[in-house]
């Protein structure tokens, strides 16, 4: 009984008001307009008047192949950052942190910097880099005669050309992450290898599986990330040429610029669909498989 | 005769590194610095090449004066925007992983998944927009501030509630005891406890809000809200033949985040590495 009461008046030690000026911001500010994203994309809607359509939004969305083709490259930007990030990652995160590499504060520092920089100046640099005649990258592959190509300019090629910059930018938060994952690994695990094994062992054997949590890690952030990129797509293509490098927030962002609100925020609820029943169910099973070192 | 063999290999590691490497990641800004340095017609030529006088400081100049001091606009906007996010963000996240972290009953876990839901989706823009028109504050730093706060919190409350569980309880319940307020113990006992969270989510989260683009191109458009990242924007539609000023602004925008780099590498990565929490 006393135990009880003590307990009781100790709960007073945490009021639920602590909570009010978070979950009032975010209620307001995140989610009653994600809520009402719902209605609005059913209307033809002037952000003063909204009128109901039903489908007739989402049924413009997916059936014009200028804006269905927002769906198709989001779901190749996502998939192939997240998993270019993640295959290239962990050698290099490997790599800066074996033995045998000297300076490995100065690669650290060297691979992480780009994430601090604006997307947009990452983007506008690029661009320029890729330029198809003066540009440094063609300049350059020109000298040593390899074949050179118009980046950004090549409707089949815009979309792979802005995803490389991408990697280039995002893929020192991986780098990290994987670098927490191979020193949290217990050394027991490594002399365990020293007699059989090489390099090669002890990264497929010791490395690869007990680094599994930082794999869905990043496998997940980039994949959420990779879906709703928006300004280095911005930046260097503007999803051009034409619609072809064009993905579902540009998409967006076109609509909203040119007045149809309605279809733009549709397009935002697919945005919203496709991350949930895409990001979830790999969210569940990634943590099904954790491990625990 | 083995020992040598393997050193042998080591400097070609360490040398294939060194050149990978640097052309892959030093050379693009290597390349900015340059055009930068460079006049506007030797900037043209778009070329990998030293310039012919150094116009670095003098081009720096141009950027910062053009349009009126814009440029002085748009790093106080920033500052502005970034130090009141960040400050709410702290505050507010705290709070909250506070007594979700020490209650961890029905309410706790529901308020801890609501959040969740902002870690994986995307705001929703136009709606905002609207909400933002009718609370009249659109095109308001008040709006953006908060609209930020909203979109950054979720991630710190994760960060703020892995690092309350390692605050012993037996602190804040003794001073209770002792007849301290609520209040009294979370911002004498709690805040300075959770010190190093703070410093991680401090950095990261004014990172991400300084060089934010998407959020004040939707909620905060006008020339008087412009901030860091959008100057380089309205920049290429108006100036697409002036590298060299374009490269400056480059320089001036990154600046910021450079100085918090150097200061806050370790918090940086730390921070980087909290995204591997889970909630």
């Amino acid at each position: 009984m006393g135990k009880k009461s003590i307990h009781r008046s100790l709960q007073a030690a945490y009021p639920n008001w602590f909570y009010l000026p978070g979950v009032l911001t975010f209620v307001v500010f995140f989610i009653i307009p994600t809520v009402s994203a719902f209605y609005f994309s059913l209307t033809r809607w002037t952000l003063f008047e909204a009128t109901f359509i039903g489908f007739e939004n989402y049924v413009a969305f997916l059936s014009d192949p200028m804006l269905s083709i927002g769906l198709k490259n989001s779901l190749i930007y996502a998939f192939l950052t997240s998993a270019t990030k993640t295959i290239l990652a962990l050698p290099l995160a490997v790599l800066l942190t074996s033995e045998i590499l000297r300076f490995k504060g100065f690669y650290r520092s060297v691979v992480f910097f780009p994430v601090l920089v604006s997307t947009i100046a990452v983007g506008i640099t690029f661009s320029i880099l890729m330029q198809p005649n003066k540009g440094v990258i063609n300049v350059a592959l020109r000298a040593l005669h390899l074949p050179h190509f118009d980046w950004l300019g090549d409707p089949r090629l815009a979309l792979y050309s802005v995803i490389f910059v991408d990697v280039w930018k995002g893929i020192g938060i991986a780098t990290v992450i994987y670098m927490a994952g191979i020193l949290a690994i217990p050394q027991d695990y490594f002399d365990a290898t020293k007699l059989d094994g090489g390099f090669w062992i002890r990264f497929r054997h010791v490395i690869i599986p007990l680094v599994r949590n930082s794999t869905f890690t990043i496998i997940l952030l980039s994949f959420m990330g990779g879906l709703r990129t928006f300004d280095i797509v911005w930046a260097m293509t503007g999803g051009g040429p034409g619609f072809a490098s064009d993905i579902l927030t540009s998409v967006i962002y076109k609509q909203y610029q040119a007045g149809f609100y309605g279809l733009s925020t549709a397009g935002n609820v697919i945005l919203f669909v496709l991350v949930t029943v895409l990001v979830l169910p790999l969210r569940t099973f990634f943590s099904s498989r954790e491990i625990e070192l | 005769m083995k020992p040598k063999k393997c050193s042998l290999a080591t400097l070609a590691v360490n040398i294939l590194v060194f050149v990978v490497l640097t052309i892959i990641f030093i050379v693009p800004f290597i390349y900015i610095l340059l055009m930068a340095s460079k006049s506007s017609k030797e900037a043209a030529l778009l070329a990998f090449s030293l310039p012919a006088k150094n116009l670095f400081i003098r081009n720096l100049m141009d950027v910062i004066a053009y349009g009126n001091f814009r440029m002085f606009r748009a790093l106080i906007n920033s500052t502005v925007l970034t130090v009141a996010s960040v400050a709410l963000i702290v505050v507010f996240g705290s709070l909250f992983a506070f007594v979700a972290q020490r209650k961890n009953d029905r309410v706790a876990s529901l308020a801890m998944g609501l959040l969740l839901i902002g870690l994986m989706i995307p705001p929703a823009v136009v709606p905002t927009v609207f909400w933002l028109q009718k609370l009249k504050i659109y095109k308001t730093m008040f709006g953006m501030v908060m609209i930020d706060v909203a979109l950054f919190m979720s991630f710190a409350t994760m960060i703020f509630r892995t690092s309350m569980a390692g605050i012993p309880r037996d602190l804040d319940e003794a001073s209770f005891i002792d007849g301290a307020t609520p209040l009294r113990i979370f911002f004498s006992v709690i805040l300075p406890l959770l010190r190093p969270a703070i410093v991680t989510v401090v950095v990261t989260s004014s990172v991400n809000i300084f060089n934010d683009f998407v959020g004040p191109l939707y909620f905060l458009p006008g020339a008087k809200n412009i901030t860091a990242p959008l100057t380089l924007y309205s920049f290429i539609s108006q100036f697409s033949t002036q590298w060299n000023l374009l490269f400056a602004n480059v320089v001036v925008i990154s600046i910021i985040p450079l100085i918090i780099f150097i200061f806050f590498q370790n918090q940086l990565v730390s921070g980087m590495m909290g995204g591997a929490i889970k909630g």
